[in-house]
């Protein structure tokens, strides 16, 4: 049984559709630690200590949220910023985070086709998010591929909702396999790579 | 009566003409004084007014700027200026004394005259120098300690040059006029120690000390707080009069000078908390006195003397000032004092004082100086003192420049500690300061809570009594240094006095003023401040943020919310902050009536309009995507 920390960051959840269907859904699966990061820290203040303890008490982090502008929306950065501290995360003694995971979990407004070389977003998804995979690999942590939903405007969210219960299941039991999750370049609610034996 | 009131009306009428006058063209109000003195001198000819008797009750003027410098040096400064006050002090009476006696001496004066002459000369004017450093705000520069620790220690040795001058007497002198007594100055009229054994005399000076010392440190505080209970400003300066006048008595009856007894009773009391509301009280009365003293100085001029033997007495004049400032320039490279600093230092202590009349006359007195010298010694004197005032303008003219444009001057000197005083420490005040205090910034508290004061001092903090909204007190606390103002008293009429007056007098002060209500708030905008908290409201709007989120609004819809709530009830008082008028009620004032009705039915259409709270406009702009066509449209433009 793997520990999984579920953290859940959309600033305007009132107009949010596919990321609140995933994070009502992840209330379904027992022992995952859900945070809902814009309730937690309404006005940004952010508690180093407690963030930096939530993420020595869980071997897999998964980061849900909606692509803004490239990148992930202005909380989870400062979260990032203050909680991987030197000395902590990273830097001279600093491998606190080392053989954990950090997983990605986001819908994008434009659909697959626009992420490509001939893509009116002119780069591979992938692209935009070497930031986290780097920051993941000089923590020493693995970058399973990305959970991912495209076009998460016009769909209606519920495979994306139901792929993720059974992603952040598997993770809990062990059942995710992290190898070809780290060849695959995207993962979505029908490619979860799964161990043999393992109930979709 | 008639003549008291004509004299008063005299001289205050002298000094309010002359001083404006004098500041305007930059010579600074002791010059001002002077030559309102010289001015009246054919008046009070004409009225047969003693004028030497004025200028000995005038030298009260200098036992209470003792008094306020000894308030503003707490024990430990005083303790870190022994070397200089001793030293410093000492070789400087003592090498001037010695170097004008022999000067004296070769101009054929027998030794005891020239002794008695050397002695006078080996003193500066207190009044004069002290008077005209803070003035220039130089007290705390390097020249201005040293020449307060030398002034200091010539306080001192009035005393036993006292003591020494009547040994010096010359037979034949004899049986001369004794009208002036031991000089009235330090009168010796009700004396403790007169007729006593030494032992007992010495016994007694030294109890007298300590009494001062220990009723400053015990005595005072209960019973100042009792005094302040009465919460009758007049009963306060009342006791803070008695209090330095009583000193003042006390060590002239066990001869000793009281101008140093008072100024050992402002140390005492330098760390209490009455201090600012002390110097405020006794201030004025020691600005009058020094006044009232320099105006005798300059109306004692003997200009029939002077016009006799201009040459001589003037050339006297110089040559004793240049052989002092020589003396004193020395002295500077020997205890380090400066560059400029050492031209302060020697021009400012260069004249002869107020000690010196005392010296002269008691000199006279017991027969040591001849009146055909004493009268020629006394021009002198005054003449030396009448010159440092252009001397100080010198200084200001012709060294600083030479040294402000060679190199920057030290940085220690310029280092005012960024300075914030808070008016009234009561819930609201007291937040403020202990967030100030935690950020390691220096404030200075004040208030009339006399028990809570105590209390708040036992914790550390700089605490003073007093009305806040009294101009000379936020003098006293230094609101010329300050850079910020923190207004959080209780009363709201005197809150916005208090605010148009530091806004007006002190445009350099920042003032952050806690409004009672709104329109306290627009009164507090009208009298000049532009950082206006409304104290209750901060926590009014969290309260509702609290409510927003037990409904179930997410916390951070809710803190957004809240946001915009905040800054549009800002819009609204910004907007009819125009229409408010002081003298007419709200609701009776048309202009502002309709547009208030406006605002709420803005607020009410959006509401009705959006079936929602009336402020999710501003937070609804964040993070709303685009729909699904538009998303479409884009993406064909760019395919």
């Amino acid at each position: 049984m793997a520990k999984v920390l579920h953290i859940f960051a959309h600033p305007g959840q009132g107009t949010s559709r596919v990321n609140l269907a995933l994070w009502k859904a992840a209330q379904s699966v027992d022992g995952i630690t859900g945070v809902d990061l814009y309730a937690v820290y309404p006005r940004y203040d952010i508690d180093i200590d407690v963030e930096q303890q939530r993420l020595l008490d869980h071997d897999v982090i998964v980061l849900q949220f909606p692509l803004f502008w490239y990148s992930c929306p202005a909380l989870v950065k400062e979260w990032i910023d203050l909680t991987f501290e030197h000395g902590f995360a990273y830097g001279q003694d600093g491998d606190c985070l080392k053989g954990k995971h950090l997983m990605l979990a986001l819908t994008t407004g434009g659909p697959h086709g626009a992420y490509s070389q001939q893509g009116y977003q002119h780069f591979e998804l992938r692209t935009f998010l070497t930031p986290f995979e780097q920051t993941a690999r000089l923590c020493q942590m693995g970058f399973p591929a990305p959970y991912v939903q495209f076009d998460a405007l016009a769909a209606d969210g519920a495979d994306h909702a139901r792929g993720f219960t059974a992603l952040l299941t598997a993770l809990r039991d062990d059942t995710f396999d992290f190898r070809r999750a780290g060849e695959a370049e995207l993962l979505t609610h029908d490619t979860l790579p799964l161990k043999e034996g393992a109930r979709p | 009566m008639t003549d008291f009131l004509l004299l008063a009306f005299l001289f205050l009428a002298a000094g309010v003409v002359s001083v404006p006058i004098a500041s305007r063209l930059g010579l600074g109000s002791v010059l001002g004084y002077l030559i309102a003195g010289i001015a009246l001198s054919p008046v009070l000819t004409l009225l047969h007014v003693d004028v030497i008797s004025i200028q000995h009750f005038a030298e009260f003027g200098v036992v209470m700027m003792l008094f306020l410098v000894g308030l503003e040096l707490e024990p430990r400064l005083l303790w870190e200026m022994r070397a200089r006050l001793l030293g410093l002090g000492g070789l400087q009476v003592g090498l001037t004394a010695s170097l004008v006696a022999a000067a004296a001496f070769a101009f054929g004066q027998v030794w005891q005259v020239s002794v008695a002459i050397g002695l006078i000369f080996a003193l500066s004017s207190t009044a004069i120098v002290l008077q005209t450093l803070n003035e220039k705000g130089l007290m705390k520069s390097d020249g201005g300690q040293a020449s307060f620790s030398v002034l200091l220690f010539q306080d001192i040795a009035v005393i036993p040059i006292l003591a020494f001058l009547p040994l010096l007497a010359i037979p034949g002198l004899a049986g001369h006029d004794d009208s002036h007594g031991a000089e009235e100055g330090h009168g010796a009229a009700l004396s403790l120690v007169d007729g006593l054994p030494e032992w007992q005399a010495a016994l007694l000076t030294l109890a007298a000390i300590a009494l001062v010392v220990a009723a400053g440190m015990y005595l005072t505080r209960p019973a100042f707080r009792f005094i302040a209970q009465a919460n009758l400003r007049e009963i306060f300066i009342a006791a803070a009069l008695t209090f330095v006048i009583g000193i003042a008595l006390l060590m002239t009856m066990v001869g000793l000078s009281p101008a140093l007894g008072t100024f050992l009773a402002g140390v005492v009391l330098a760390n209490s908390e009455y201090r600012h509301e002390l110097e405020s009280d006794i201030d004025p009365f020691r600005g009058l006195l020094l006044g009232l003293f320099f105006m005798t100085v300059g109306a004692s001029i003997d200009f029939g003397l002077l016009a006799d033997n201009t040459l001589v007495i003037i050339g006297l004049t110089l040559g004793v000032m240049a052989l002092k400032a020589a003396v004193l320039m020395g002295l500077a490279r020997i205890f380090k004092v400066r560059d400029e600093q050492s031209w302060l230092f020697s021009m400012a202590l260069a004249q002869a004082g107020e000690f010196g009349f005392v010296l002269i006359s008691f000199a006279t007195a017991n027969s040591v100086l001849p009146d055909d010298i004493a009268a020629p010694l006394t021009l002198i004197v005054t003449l030396s003192m009448m010159l440092t005032p252009m001397l100080f303008i010198a200084y200001d003219k012709f060294v600083l420049p030479r040294y402000e444009e060679a190199e920057p001057r030290d940085a220690d000197e310029i280092t005012a500690p960024s300075h914030i005083i808070i008016a009234g420490h009561g819930r609201f005040g007291s937040v403020v300061n202990q967030m100030l205090l935690s950020a390691g910034h220096e404030t200075t508290v004040l208030d009339h809570n006399a028990g809570m004061l105590e209390r708040l001092r036992v914790f550390g903090v700089r605490a003073f009594y007093g009305d806040a909204t009294r101009p000379d007190l936020l003098h006293a606390a230094g609101i010329e240094n300050a850079k910020v103002l923190v207004v959080a008293i209780d009363d709201k009429h005197r809150s916005t006095e208090l605010v148009r007056y530091v806004a007006g007098n002190h445009p350099h002060v920042h003032i952050t003023a806690r409004a009672m209500d709104r329109n306290h708030v627009y009164e507090l905008w009208g009298a000049g401040c532009r950082d206006v908290i409304r104290d209750t409201f901060d926590s009014a709007v969290r309260a509702g943020r609290s409510v927003y989120e037990a409904l179930g609004t997410h916390p951070f819809d809710a803190e957004r919310a809240a946001r915009g709530f905040v800054s549009e009830n800002q819009r609204t008082i910004r907007e009819l902050a125009g229409l408010y008028d002081p003298a007419v009620p709200n609701h009776e004032n048309a202009p502002y009536r309709e547009r208030a009705r406006e605002l709420l039915d803005e607020q009410a259409e959006q509401i009705r309009a959006r079936g929602r709270g009336a402020f999710h406009e501003r937070s609804e702009r964040g993070w709303t995507p685009p729909t699904p066509e538009d998303v479409k449209a884009v993406a064909r433009r760019l395919e």
